[in-house]
C-alpha cells in the first residue's frame, strides 16, 4: 500500500490502515507479517477495544457479505428468470403470509429483499469508497503540495479550502450533483449517474482531507530526514512522494474511515432524493426511495430492512473512526 | 474591527464572482437556450437573430458582466418549465423554507439547551443517560431515514399528522404562511421536528460540556458559597457563560439547517426552494439551478459574514492578533 504512487482507496477493515505506517522501517522485513502487524501500538488498542473489536467485526462482515452476494445471495435480482410478480410483496418469513425461502419478504417486483439488500449494499460501498478514494487523493495531493512549498500555492488552496468548508458537504454534495446531472444528456442521464455521484462526494470531501495532509506535511517538512533529502538534491516530487507522503498517512486514515461513513449516507440521500442511483440497479438509497412508495400501503419491510442495513453499515464505520482517532491521537496515548 | 470586516467583505465578494461564473457557465454547457424558445422549425436566420437579439453572439466577458449585473438587480431570466420569471418563482418558496428553517431552529434551541443544562446539571440521572444514548442514535440517523420513520409513526400509524405538503397557509399579500392556522401548525410540525433533531443534538451534546466545565470553575463555588439559589447559580452565572460558544454554533447551524431543508423538504414534498431546485434538476430548468446556487452562497456568505463578526464582537479575545 505504501509503495503505490499514490494513496488507494481506504480499506475500511480494522487492520490494513495501521500496517506499516507505525512500524520503524528499519524493523521491517525480518518479521513475518503477522507478527509485525501485532507488533503495532495501534494494533495493540485494537485488542484491547470491545467496541472497536465489534465495529470491525460488523464492517469486515458487511463488506465480505455484500462483495460476495453472487456467492451468497439466495436469488439473483437482476435475472428476470428468477423473479416472479406472483411473489411480489410477501411479507418476511416470520410474519403472517410469509414463505420460508424469502427470508425477509420480497418487494413490489417479487425480488427478494435479503438479495437486493446484498447486492445494494454492495453498490453503495463501492461508491462510498471510490468518492472517498477520489476526495483523499484530490485533498492529500493538494495538501502536501501546499504545506511543502507554502507561499501562494498554499494560500491559494487553502482559501478555497476555507470557503468550501463553510458550505456543508451534503448541500454541497446535492449542488455538484445536480450541475453534473443537467450537464448529462437526458437519455445518457442513468448511465452515467454513478459516475456523477462519485465525482459530486468526492469533491465535497477534498478539504478535509487536503487541511489534514497540509498541517502534517508542515511537521514532517521541518524534520531532518527531510532536509537530507533535500541536501542530496532530491526533486520535490521524490521527496514529497517518497518521504512525506507515507508519514502524513496516519491521521489521514481516520479521516478516510470518518468520510466513508459520511460518503455511504451521500449517496444514500442522493440515491433517496431521486438525484442519484437509477432504480435499474439499486443501491441501498435507492430501495429505501423504492420502498418509501409503498410505506403507506403497510408494506414496512420494503423500506425497514434495507434502512437498518445502510444504518448498521454507517454506524459500525463510524465506531471505527472514532476509535482510530482515539487510538492514532498521540495526546491521547 | 474595521480592517477585519473589510477584508472579510472582500472575500466574500470573490466567493459571490466564482459562484456567478459557475451559474453563469451552466447556461452555456447546458442546452441551446435558442431551442428552449422557438420551435422546431425556425430558420437558420431566425435562431441567428433571436440570438443576436439575446446577446449570445457577444464576447464572453460582455455576456458575464450582463449577467452579474442581472444578478445584481435579482433578474435571473425566465423558467423554461413554469415559465414565469425565476425571481418571482423563488420569491413564492422563499416563506415556505424560511418558516420550516425557523421553526427548526426553535425546535433546536429550545430542546437544545434545556435537555443540555439538564443533562449538565443532573449528570447522573437516568433521563441524562437515556437523553445521551439517544442523543448518539440521532447524530448517526440520515435525515431522510428520521423522516421516514416519523412520517410511518404520526401519519401511516397513528394518523394524527399530515405526511406531507404544506396545507393551512394564509397569505399575507406578500407572505404565505402556515403559522396563523391549526391545520398549517399540524402539517409543518413533522418536517421541522426531522430537520430540528440533528441539530438538536448538536446543541445539547455542546451545552452539556460548557456546563460540565463552567461547574468546576471556582466564580461558580464562589456563588454558591455566597449563598446564592441553585437556580441563580445555574441559570444566571453558569449558563450565561456557556453562550458564546452556542451563539457561534446556532449561528453555523442556520446554514446547516438550509442545506439539510432540501432533503427535508423533498421527503416531505414541503413546496419550499429546496425541493424546487430537487425538481428543477429533474427537468434542467437551468434558470432555476443558476438562481438556486447563487441563492444559496449569497445565505452562506451572509451567515458566515454575521457569525464572524458576532464571534469577535461578543469575545473580546479573539480581536487581539487577528484583527
Amino acid at each position: 500500500m505504501t509503495s503505490a504512487p499514490g494513496p488507494s482507496a481506504p480499506d475500511p477493515s480494522a487492520s490494513p490502515p495501521e500496517r506499516e505506517l507505525g512500524a520503524h522501517p528499519e524493523h521491517q522485513g525480518r518479521m513475518g507479517f503477522f507478527a509485525r502487524l501485532m507488533e503495532n501500538d495501534v494494533a495493540y488498542s485494537f485488542t484491547r477495544s470491545p467496541t472497536a473489536i465489534i465495529a470491525a467485526t460488523i464492517t469486515v462482515l458487511a463488506i465480505l457479505a455484500c462483495f460476495a452476494a453472487p456467492l451468497i445471495a439466495p436469488f439473483d435480482p437482476f435475472d428476470p428468470a428468477q423473479i416472479s410478480l406472483w411473489d411480489g410483496k410477501l411479507p418476511p418469513a416470520w410474519a403472517e403470509g410469509g414463505q420460508a425461502q424469502y427470508l425477509l419478504g420480497t418487494d413490489n417486483q417479487g425480488r427478494d429483499m435479503l438479495s437486493t439488500i446484498l447486492y445494494g449494499g454492495r453498490l453503495s460501498i463501492l461508491v462510498g469508497l471510490t468518492a472517498v478514494a477520489l476526495g483523499m487523493t484530490l485533498g492529500v495531493a493538494l495538501g502536501v503540495i501546499s504545506g511543502y512549498f507554502g507561499g501562494a500555492v498554499d494560500a491559494f488552496v487553502m482559501r478555497i479550502a476555507d470557503v468550501q468548508l463553510t458550505i456543508p458537504g451534503i448541500l454541497l454534495a446535492i449542488l455538484i450533483n445536480g450541475i453534473g446531472r443537467a450537464v448529462i444528456p437526458q437519455e445518457l442521464r442513468d448511465d452515467f449517474a454513478i459516475y456523477v455521484v462519485i465525482l459530486a462526494i468526492g469533491l465535497t470531501d477534498w478539504p478535509q482531507f487536503a487541511r489534514v495532509a497540509r498541517g502534517a506535511t508542515l511537521v514532517e517538512a521541518q524534520k531532518e530526514y527531510v532536509m537530507a533529502a533535500r541536501v542530496i538534491g532530491l526533486p520535490a516530487w521524490l521527496i514529497m512522494l517518497r518521504h512525506v507522503l507515507p508519514n502524513v498517512l496516519r491521521p489521514v486514515m481516520v479521516l478516510a474511515t470518518i468520510g466513508l461513513a459520511l460518503a455511504i449516507i451521500a449517496e444514500a440521500t442522493l440515491s433517496f432524493l431521486g438525484q442519484g442511483i437509477p432504480p435499474t440497479t439499486p443501491s441501498l438509497g435507492t430501495l429505501i426511495r423504492v420502498g418509501n412508495e409503498f410505506l403507506f400501503s403497510g408494506l414496512w419491510w420494503i423500506t425497514l430492512f434495507p434502512a437498518i442495513a445502510l444504518v448498521t453499515l454507517v454506524f459500525a464505520v463510524n465506531l471505527l473512526g472514532d476509535w482510530m482517532r482515539d487510538a492514532l491521537n498521540p495526546k491521547l496515548r | 474591527m474595521v480592517a477585519f470586516i473589510l477584508r472579510r467583505l472582500m472575500q466574500s465578494l470573490l466567493v459571490m464572482l466564482a459562484v456567478s461564473a459557475v451559474s453563469f457557465s451552466l447556461f452555456n454547457f447546458v442546452g441551446d437556450p435558442v431551442n428552449n424558445m422557438v420551435g422546431q422549425d425556425a430558420t437558420r436566420e431566425q435562431r441567428q437573430q433571436i440570438r443576436v437579439e439575446l446577446g449570445l453572439e457577444d464576447p464572453i466577458l460582455v455576456q458575464y458582466s450582463r449577467f452579474v449585473g442581472n444578478m445584481v438587480q435579482g433578474e435571473f431570466g425566465v423558467s423554461y418549465r413554469i415559465r414565469r420569471p425565476v425571481e418571482d418563482l423563488i420569491m413564492e418558496r422563499l416563506p415556505a423554507t424560511l418558516e420550516l428553517v425557523f421553526v427548526s431552529a426553535i425546535l433546536a434551541m429550545g430542546f437544545g439547551i434545556a435537555a443540555g443544562v439538564y443533562t449538565g446539571i443532573r449528570r447522573n440521572s437516568w433521563l441524562s443517560r437515556v437523553l445521551l444514548s439517544t442523543s448518539l442514535v440521532g447524530v448517526s440517523l440520515p435525515t431522510f431515514i428520521i423522516g421516514i420513520g416519523l412520517i410511518y409513526l404520526f401519519a401511516v400509524h397513528l394518523r394524527i399528522l399530515p405526511s406531507s405538503g404544506r396545507s393551512g397557509t394564509v397569505d399575507l399579500g406578500w407572505w404565505k404562511t402556515s403559522l396563523l392556522t391549526r391545520e398549517g401548525w399540524a402539517s409543518i410540525l413533522l418536517p421541522a421536528i426531522t430537520l430540528s433533531l440533528f441539530q438538536a443534538t448538536m446543541i445539547l451534546r455542546l451545552v452539556r460540556a460548557e456546563m460540565m466545565e463552567v461547574m468546576r470553575t471556582d466564580f461558580i463555588k464562589f456563588a454558591r458559597a455566597r449563598g446564592l439559589s441553585e437556580r441563580a447559580v445555574n441559570f444566571g452565572h453558569a449558563l450565561k457563560n456557556t453562550l458564546v460558544p452556542v451563539i457561534t454554533i446556532i449561528g453555523l447551524n442556520i446554514g446547516n439547517l438550509i442545506a439539510f431543508s432540501v432533503i427535508t423538504e423533498t421527503v416531505f414534498q414541503w413546496p419550499g426552494t429546496g425541493l424546487m431546485f430537487i425538481q428543477s434538476v429533474d427537468f434542467v430548468d437551468v434558470p432555476i439551478m443558476s438562481a438556486y446556487l447563487v441563492f444559496v452562497a449569497l445565505m452562506f456568505v451572509i451567515i458566515n459574514l454575521v457569525v464572524d463578526i458576532l464571534y469577535v464582537a461578543i469575545d473580546p479575545r479573539i480581536r487581539i492578533g487577528s484583527a
